[in-house]
């Protein structure tokens, strides 16, 4: 009898949680309120600017997802993210006179190599020295942001012309009318959810944020895995700047500042829980583009000056968790 | 039922003859959630001077009455009394004004903080706008030896033992004059010895003439303590008797509800000559426990000692939790390798005592907690196979009997029982040669430890060999066909055959010479 009941109980549909809806709703709220404040806000050229925008974001907090929810922080992405574009416009600038445009291709795969082994060292640090997630990548941090600093001569650094119009469709072309980032954005963000939800690697991520001693009796490397989601992060970080680099053709001491703030932000609006554990890479999307939906809904209305964008979005992040908890 | 017969009837000779009101009562006390009635019509009282057991079995609602007794929960029917004068506690704090104060039985200390600052948290002791340590260290130190703690008011609480730490919770409710102590599990996390005290500490409030409620799941230490006992079941109230009148076996079967069958089941056939595990010199946090023992096919292999006696080291250094070394010989070939996953590749597999912070993802639904130490299982080519997980974990309930009422729940809202059947049903995902169970059924109602015993006995018969810990005498005596026990990080002792009886367990674990059942292994 017992096993009857139970045969059923396992049967029965996952029930429905409304703190899950939480983002898409207030993404949802958000695009309403755009609307209704301004008739420009739902044309296509404007919508596709949004979303264009937020993709750095977003792609960068796809990674922050994998490192948060296993419990770990990274802080270094805004600066990791201008060292990275640093060291790929110098690689293609210098490999331009030989390659030509096939410049581009080697000095992307070089960042993506450069964004790993960054995101490694943040793991090693963290993982081996045992040294706090806040701790190690506050270093790191300042560590990146000096050295695009030293590397710019406190200047910029631009990429060298004959790139420019061959680079150019990555940030400005598009496929059927979709902007390319917003593209690559969907790629890693389906990549993410992939491995997230489908692979034991996420599971063991989940894991290891959740509970890291249950993972660790339960056979489950606690710091490879951490250090696995840094690397990812490296690698998320080193994509966006691939497709930032022919927005502005060039790296400065302060590309990718305070993106940091902006990216976890993201993650935390998006339903992960900042002690690890709960991994939303969706939410995460939903999260960026509710923070980039809001600056533009400053900029296109008059009523509040967009120089208070960032206290808005700091406001938006505190509503969040406030909700959070009152909804749970 | 004939114990229903021979035991008097409920309520008529509980009444004691004293004149005065009972310290605390409660009229037609109930709790609902919703549509959810945990509690309902419970109507016993408590009188100074008096200790009086709840028992129950885990969902019996207990712990709701404790909250509901000491202002943590509001009643949503009925009301209670004190010394005859209808009272209501609006929080924990009103009714610890009134005198009343639960015991929790999960440890909430802060871990930084000193002993005397736990003691004083939020009551500190001033002189002049300071806060005057002076005074709070001299009283800490009052109250700790009049309870039996071991420890200093300046001690960092997060550096003690558990046991101390259970003690240092118990001081700091003492700590003002009470009427009404409550207490929930506190011997859950204690060794013998320790239990002695406690015992002695609840028996001196007594004597002092303060009204003493305790709940346990430990029907010895009711049957040793309590003047009368209170039986719950299923929420409802069944009766109250004095403790004179009924033994263990009429308690627990009060609190089932049935007769109960064997609760240990019997000794098996002599097991296997040929040992399935071989573990020689194994040194454990660098020299702190040491060991070599070896376990047979179809044995069950019981480890014995205090709490802190290396128990849990020895076979977390065995798992490569802790720093170890040593030799191991499983199913004939060497172990090189240890790791948690290497051991389970191996078939060997360790079930933790810590439940809730090592075993279970608490906030994790059930499906991912069972399949964490063997997703391989459950795997399709490229990805999880939630089919097959799914699959899995339906077996896995229907297999260890975990009652739940969605799968859909999360670990953390199962009943201690059912999470020590899923952490069971997860180890045992790989189908291991050796199981190591340490402490198996630690804070379940009696009902699931019976199914447990049951688990572990088709497991040996099964072939298997099985290594249980545990500090319940009567359960490892119950279980084991050889009982090693260990005293300060050594082994002392191997008792086998009719050795194997609480005295002699207790007597090498806390006597100087080993000698009672020593023999060559």
């Amino acid at each position: 009898m017992t096993t009857s009941v139970l045969t059923e109980a396992a049967a029965a549909p996952r029930r429905f949680r409304w703190a899950d809806m939480g983002p898409f709703l207030a993404l949802a709220i958000v695009i309403l309120a755009g609307v209704m404040l301004n008739s420009s806000f739902l044309s296509g050229t404007n919508i596709a600017n949004v979303v264009t925008r937020s993709a750095f974001i977003a792609i960068i907090a796809v990674g922050a997802t994998f490192v948060i929810s296993s419990g770990g922080l990274d802080l270094s992405v805004g600066s990791m993210m201008a060292f990275v574009t640093g060291i790929m416009i110098l690689t293609m600038n210098r490999l331009e006179p030989s390659m030509g445009a096939n410049a581009i291709l080697v000095g992307a795969g070089v960042g993506l190599v450069v964004g790993a082994l960054c995101g490694l060292l943040n793991g090693l640090i963290v993982t081996v020295g045992k040294i706090e997630p806040f701790i190690a990548t506050l270093g790191t941090m300042g560590i990146f942001r000096a050295l695009i600093t030293w590397m710019s001569d406190g200047g910029s650094i631009p990429i060298d012309r004959a790139l420019r119009e061959p680079y150019r469709p990555v940030y400005f072309g598009n496929v059927l009318g979709i902007p390319f980032p917003v593209i690559l954005t969907l790629i890693v963000v389906l990549i993410g959810a992939f491995i997230l939800y489908r692979t034991k690697y996420g599971r063991r991520c989940m894991a290891a944020g959740s509970n890291a001693e249950v993972a660790r009796f339960s056979g489950v490397s606690v710091a490879r895995v951490r250090t696995t989601a840094f690397v990812i992060q490296g690698i998320c970080v080193a994509v966006a700047a691939i497709c930032y680099i022919p927005r502005l053709g060039a790296a400065t001491p302060t590309t990718g500042q305070l993106w940091e703030l902006q990216v976890i932000t993201a993650v935390v609006i998006g339903g992960t829980a900042l002690r690890g554990g709960k991994a939303r890479v969706w939410g995460t999307v939903a999260g960026a583009l509710i923070l980039e939906v809001i600056a533009n809904l400053m900029v296109l209305s008059n009523m509040v000056s967009e120089y208070l964008v960032a206290a808005v979005q700091g406001v938006i992040i505190i509503l969040a968790m406030l909700a959070h908890r009152f909804i749970k | 039922m004939t114990m229903a017969q021979t035991l008097p009837i409920p309520g008529s000779a509980a009444a004691l003859p004293t004149a005065a009101a009972p310290a605390l009562r409660t009229v037609a006390l109930g709790k609902a959630y919703g549509p959810i009635t945990v509690l309902s019509e419970v109507g016993l009282d408590v009188r100074a001077g008096e200790i009086h057991a709840i028992i129950g079995e885990n969902g019996a609602g207990k712990s709701t009455l404790m909250k509901l007794l000491s202002g943590h929960v509001q009643p949503s029917a009925g009301h209670l009394e004190m010394a005859g004068h209808r009272v209501g506690f609006a929080d924990a704090a009103a009714a610890e004004a009134a005198g009343v104060v639960l015991v929790h039985q999960e440890i909430l200390l802060a871990g930084d903080l000193s002993v005397a600052q736990n003691l004083f948290l939020g009551r500190e002791l001033t002189r002049r706008w300071v806060v005057d340590d002076r005074e709070m260290n001299r009283r800490s130190a009052r109250i700790l030896s009049a309870i039996g703690a071991h420890c200093h008011p300046s001690d960092r609480v997060g550096s003690l033992p558990l046991a101390q730490r259970q003690l240092v919770q118990i001081a700091r409710a003492l700590l003002e004059q009470r009427k009404v102590v409550i207490f929930d599990e506190p011997t859950a996390v204690l060794a013998n010895d320790e239990v002695a005290a406690l015992l002695a500490v609840v028996r001196g409030l007594r004597e002092q003439g303060v009204a003493v409620l305790y709940i346990s799941h430990r029907l010895d230490e009711v049957e040793a303590l309590a003047d009368r006992i209170t039986v719950l079941r299923d929420g409802r109230m069944i009766g109250t008797w004095p403790a004179a009148g009924l033994s263990q076996r009429d308690m627990a079967e009060l609190m089932v509800g049935r007769k109960l069958d064997m609760l240990y089941p019997p000794k098996r056939p002599a097991p296997s000559a040929v040992p399935v595990l071989q573990v020689s010199n194994l040194v454990v946090d660098h020299g702190a426990v040491e060991g070599s023992f070896a376990v047979h096919p179809g044995e069950v292999l019981g480890i014995g000692g205090m709490i802190g006696s290396g128990r849990t080291e020895l076979f977390e250094g065995l798992l490569g939790l802790r720093p170890a070394q040593g030799r191991y010989i499983l199913n004939g070939k060497e172990v090189a390798h240890r790791s948690v996953s290497a051991w389970q590749t191996a078939g060997l597999v360790y079930l933790t005592e810590d439940r809730k912070g090592k075993g279970l993802l608490l906030d994790e639904p059930l499906a991912p907690n069972l399949t964490l130490q063997a997703m391989d299982i459950v795997h399709g080519r490229l990805t999880l196979d939630r089919r097959k997980e799914s699959t899995a974990l339906e077996q896995a309930v229907a297999t260890y009997d975990i009652r739940v009422r969605s799968v859909h729940l999360d670990a953390g809202q199962l009943s201690g029982g059912n999470q020590q059947k899923l952490l069971l049903a997860k180890v045992m995902m790989t189908d291991p040669s050796v199981v190591i169970i340490d402490e198996p059924t630690r804070g379940i109602d009696i009902g699931n430890k019976s199914q447990i015993y049951d688990f572990i006995n088709q497991l040996v018969r099964a072939g298997k060999a099985c290594i249980v810990i545990s500090s319940e005498l009567p359960e490892l005596v119950g279980l084991s066909d050889r009982v090693l026990v260990m005293r300060a990080g050594r082994i002392v002792a191997e008792l086998s055959g009719d050795q194997v009886t609480e005295q002699n367990v207790v007597y090498a674990a806390t006597s100087g010479s080993a000698q009672a059942g020593r023999k060559t292994a």
